[in-house]
């Protein structure tokens, strides 16, 4: 009996799950173009699974070996169901591989229960909490049927007039497995991820983010350019539609583990975004719906509260932020993104989060006018000023008056073009400048500054949605360091290294920048820095966002540090995992409330590291963590550690025409 | 505003705002300027509280790239279009504003107090109001109510005083700091507004010519020096207004008798010679 059921049950499951497929794919081609060589994406994507991916996974080595034995398990069982039950082809070898798929299935199953037994919140509960045992349904299943296939079990023992009831059972069981996991992968059941994830990987809108055969670790954290030079083309996203068809299909492969919520500054601050909850959201959206069936946490609200799930619903074609009342999501869910991309590190299936919160804000600045708080005081400053605070542009270089700075316009060619940066209206940051200003100076590099034909580099006009600000600085910018020779570029504000390096190139600039820690580094390591032994107490050093997850760059801080005879004592959320300041992505400017700041969060990680220092790399995370009250250590910037050390070298390493600049900028400066 | 302007039967209004090239103080670039925005910012409060108001924005001047990127400005605050009477630099702005508010009669007009740039003698309003012999307000801070061709107005006086008016439409405000903040310009929307160009007759500013223009100097601030003993004095000597040597204040008397006296404080002032 079971030999006629089985493959009646395959072929419809398979049936349904292709029918289930052209309507998911549907879902995804409501989103607008994006080129995308797929058959290439379809030939990377098992690299693309086997290495990149599974370079996140495996930073949770239980999850990683259970994914390992279920899914490796289950892609065989169901290749091999197919050709053993399906297609009736009753091979032994095939028999034999087909329980043994089975079998580390259903072992990774049992890992796949016992995480399940006491869930981390970070986990979605409801249809998730099934899957363990559907898991265990299909494996056992498929154990069962094929053991009379090898001839493990006599051949009559489920054909008895007896065993009906329990050949009966068993089919019910193999119904049960093959719905969940083919009729369930398309038709939006927790199997979902595999389908949606798998093209995900194949069809992802950064390709450059994997890595190659050929080595490269693999990075592009560049925001993508909108095209303003059209006027028809749409200036951001205001519904689920105006996103690209793969950004819609990778928000539909999320498998909603939680890590982005774990990692998430602004939902640990208690402010109301949930990275999770607004992929979910954006798939709600995608189908058209409310999100009353969400089984995660919720956005957080002011308070202890999460926003009630069940008041949002939307539709591919509607407002994903309403103008009054309720859409799909508030706006202030996505003006309290740092843009951090901690989410972005942290997700398994490659999601897109900032992409995707960045085209939403650019709706809402460039059509709605809508950004909150001192938003439109700051775009208004950048275009008027070109600066954020609305300083006199020309009063850029003023901190620097008793300096004087080597000019780009009357040197127009140099080694290093120092980019000051908008740190430098800050009196806080101008101690950093003046420090990596002696730094220099003592390492006898030739550099100069644009001075006030310096601009804002654009970075928070972009972060903040206003993209035609952004380019218009940019496009400046560009023009400006066009007119000058230069090797390379030095900058103290990771920001700016980040909007410089990787965000000018769509426009057309392509330079070689460098964070002020990496080109200490490369000084000290070509021996033209010497440092007196540090005397100070124990060190943390907090990764800067765009410097460490946006750029890659975690070494080079920390061997300035090794090399000033610091031993860094890390906090545990460093590295790839650094907690955000809350600096970024225009997040103080927006300041959109929560239970608590983000900074206080940070420097608490500080003290529970036991530092009495931290270094920082950063204007922005200097400013946010030194505004917290009462903090247990002090901060200072690597450039200022690195200065304070200095020991002037002795007098054969000091050539003579060194010795005689110093000597006529000292009479200058006597003389002025 | 208050609720009851939210009557369905009330009919919309037509309200012409009147706009210039502003200058940022620092940078000096052209961008909207401020107390026009606010001018623009009260009518579309009008419009959202009073459906089927009609706002025309109107800017007298000559047509080029940095003035209408300032002009779109005012464009992104939710405008599709706007008129331009176009008249070559430097020359009166005042006739063909006249003329085209005579043609086209709204009920309201709304300006700033004084331009960004170029005279920026403030005396617009007036000369707009002398003209077309409509009642001005100025220094507004908001628009209550209009009902039966009446508007009830909030004019901001010193020191964060209100006094409520009622004046007959149609009638010319102006507006200053005391206004509600202009919303934000957005970009998209700033982008696709058009322009209706009307080329105007115009006359050439010939007193203006002749005038000698530097740039302004920031002159010293004497200080107050404030003595005293207590918190509550500090702060009755920051926030009253400081009491006017001499002076008259005259009541109920005729208005030949205030013309008069005004005429007398003019001549001692040297204002009139």
């Amino acid at each position: 009996m079971l030999e006629t059921l089985l493959p009646i049950l395959i072929f419809t499951a398979l049936a349904l799950a292709v029918i289930g497929a052209v309507r998911r794919i549907r879902l995804w081609r409501q989103g607008r173009p994006s080129r995308v060589n797929l058959f290439k994406g379809l030939v990377a994507l098992p690299r693309r699974y086997l290495v990149d991916l599974h370079h996140v996974v495996g930073r949770d080595k239980m999850i990683s070996n259970t994914h390992v034995a279920t899914a490796g398990g289950f892609v065989a069982a169901a290749v091999l169901m197919i050709l053993v039950h399906g297609l009736g082809i009753a091979n032994p070898l095939l028999g034999g591989l087909l329980l043994l798929a089975s079998a580390s299935m259903f072992v990774g199953s049992l890992f796949v229960a016992r995480r399940r037994l006491n869930p981390p919140a970070r986990l979605s509960k409801g249809p998730w909490m099934r899957l363990p045992k559907s898991l265990m349904a299909f494996s056992i299943s498929v154990f069962l049927i094929t053991l009379p296939t090898v001839g493990l079990l006599p051949e009559g023992l489920l054909e008895g007039g007896s065993s009906w009831l329990l050949a009966l059972v068993l089919a019910g069981v193999v119904a049960w497995g093959l719905g969940e996991m083919f009729f369930g992968m398309t038709w939006g059941g927790p199997m979902k991820h595999a389908f949606a994830g798998a093209l995900h990987l194949a069809f992802h809108r950064r390709a450059e983010r994997f890595s190659t055969k050929k080595g490269g670790a693999g990075r592009s954290t560049g925001l993508k350019a909108l095209n303003l030079e059209d006027e028809a083309a749409p200036l951001g996203v205001e519904k689920p539609a105006d996103f690209t068809w793969n950004q819609l299909l990778g928000f539909d492969a999320c498998v909603q583990c939680g890590r982005c919520e774990a990692v998430c500054p602004a939902f640990a601050a208690g402010q109301p975004l949930n990275p999770k909850k607004l992929i979910q959201d954006m798939v709600v959206g995608m189908a058209g719906g409310s999100d009353a069936a969400y089984a995660g946490s919720p956005h957080p609200s002011q308070g202890l509260g999460g926003k009630p799930v069940g008041e949002h619903a939307g539709s591919p074609h509607g407002p994903i932020v309403a103008l009054e009342g309720k859409a799909l999501v508030d706006a202030d869910t996505l003006w309290s993104c740092t843009t951090c991309r901690a989410c972005v590190e942290e997700c398994p299936m490659m999601i897109e989060h900032v992409d995707a919160i960045v085209d939403m804000r650019r709706y809402l600045t460039l059509e709605r006018g809508k950004t909150p708080n001192k938003g439109a005081e700051v775009l208004d400053n950048l275009i008027a000023t070109d600066n954020p605070g609305g300083f006199d542009p020309g009063s850029r270089l003023n901190w620097a008056a008793d300096l004087n700075l080597p000019l780009m316009a009357d040197l127009k060619q140099v080694d290093v073009l120092l980019w000051l940066g908008d740190g430098a209206f800050d009196m806080r940051n101008q101690r950093t400048l003046r420090a990596l200003v002696k730094v220099l100076r003592a390492a006898e590099v030739d550099f100069a500054v644009l001075g006030t034909e310096e601009r804002d580099s654009g970075d928070v006009a972009r972060r903040l949605g206003d993209e035609a600000t952004f380019q218009s600085l940019a496009k400046r910018n560009i023009a400006t360091l066009a007119q000058y020779r230069f090797l390379q570029i030095v900058t103290c504000d990771p920001h700016s290294f980040h909007v410089l390096g990787n965000e000018y190139g769509e426009l057309g600039g392509h330079y070689v920048v460098r964070h002020h820690s990496t080109f200490i580094a490369e000084l000290y390591d070509a021996g033209r820095l010497t440092f007196a032994p540090w005397k100070g107490g124990s060190v943390t050093y907090h990764d800067p966002c765009y410097l460490g997850r946006y750029n890659g760059e975690y070494e080079a801080p920390r061997n300035v540090l090794k090399a000033l005879g610091i031993e860094v004592k890390e906090m545990e959320r460093s590295g790839y995992r650094s907690r955000c300041c809350g600096g970024g992505g225009g997040a103080p400017i927006t300041d959109i409330p929560g239970k608590q700041r983000i900074p206080d969060m940070r420097m608490n990680d500080v003290k529970e590291s036991g530092a009495e220092l931290v270094a920082v790399g950063c204007p922005q995370c200097t400013a946010m963590l030194e505004g917290v009250v009462d903090a247990s250590a002090e901060v200072r910037d690597i450039a200022e550690l690195v200065a304070d050390a200095l020991v002037e070298r002795s007098a054969d390493d000091v050539t003579g025409a060194s010795r005689r600049t110093t000597a006529s900028t000292t009479a200058e400066e006597v003389i002025v | 505003m208050q609720p009851d302007l939210h009557q369905k039967q009330q009919q919309g209004i037509d309200v012409a705002v009147l706009v210039s090239i502003g200058r940022h103080p620092t940078t000096g670039r052209a961008r909207r300027a401020e107390q026009d925005a606010r001018g623009l910012e009260l009518a579309l409060a009008i419009e959202a509280e009073l459906p089927g108001t009609r706002i025309s924005m109107l800017h007298a001047g000559s047509q080029d790239d940095s003035s209408e990127a300032a002009l779109r400005g005012y464009l992104g605050m939710g405008l599709e279009s706007m008129t331009l009477l176009e008249q070559p630099e430097g020359s009166d702005a005042i006739l063909p504003l006249v003329e085209h508010l005579a043609a086209t009669s709204p009920q309201l007009v709304i300006t700033g107090a004084r331009a960004e740039r170029g005279e920026g003698s403030g005396l617009l309003p007036y000369a707009l109001a002398e003209h077309l012999g409509w009642p001005l307000v100025n220094s507004l801070a908001s628009v209550e109510k209009v009902e039966n061709g009446v508007v009830t107005l909030l004019q901001a006086l010193p020191r964060g005083q209100r006094r409520r008016l009622k004046v007959r439409l149609p009638a010319i405000i102006s507006v200053d700091e005391a206004a509600p903040v202009a919303r934000q310009s957005a970009f998209g929307p700033a982008r696709r507004a058009t322009f209706a160009i009307t080329t105007t007759t115009s006359e050439a500013d010939s007193e203006l010519a002749q005038w000698h223009l530097s740039p302004a100097r920031k002159r010293p601030k004497r200080l107050k020096i404030v003595k005293a003993a207590s918190a509550r004095d500090r702060f009755k000597a920051a926030a009253s207004k400081s009491e006017g040597k001499g002076g008259q204040v005259l009541t109920d008397v005729s208005p030949e008798q205030g013309a008069e006296a005004i005429y007398k404080l003019l001549k001692e002032e040297d204002v009139l010679r």
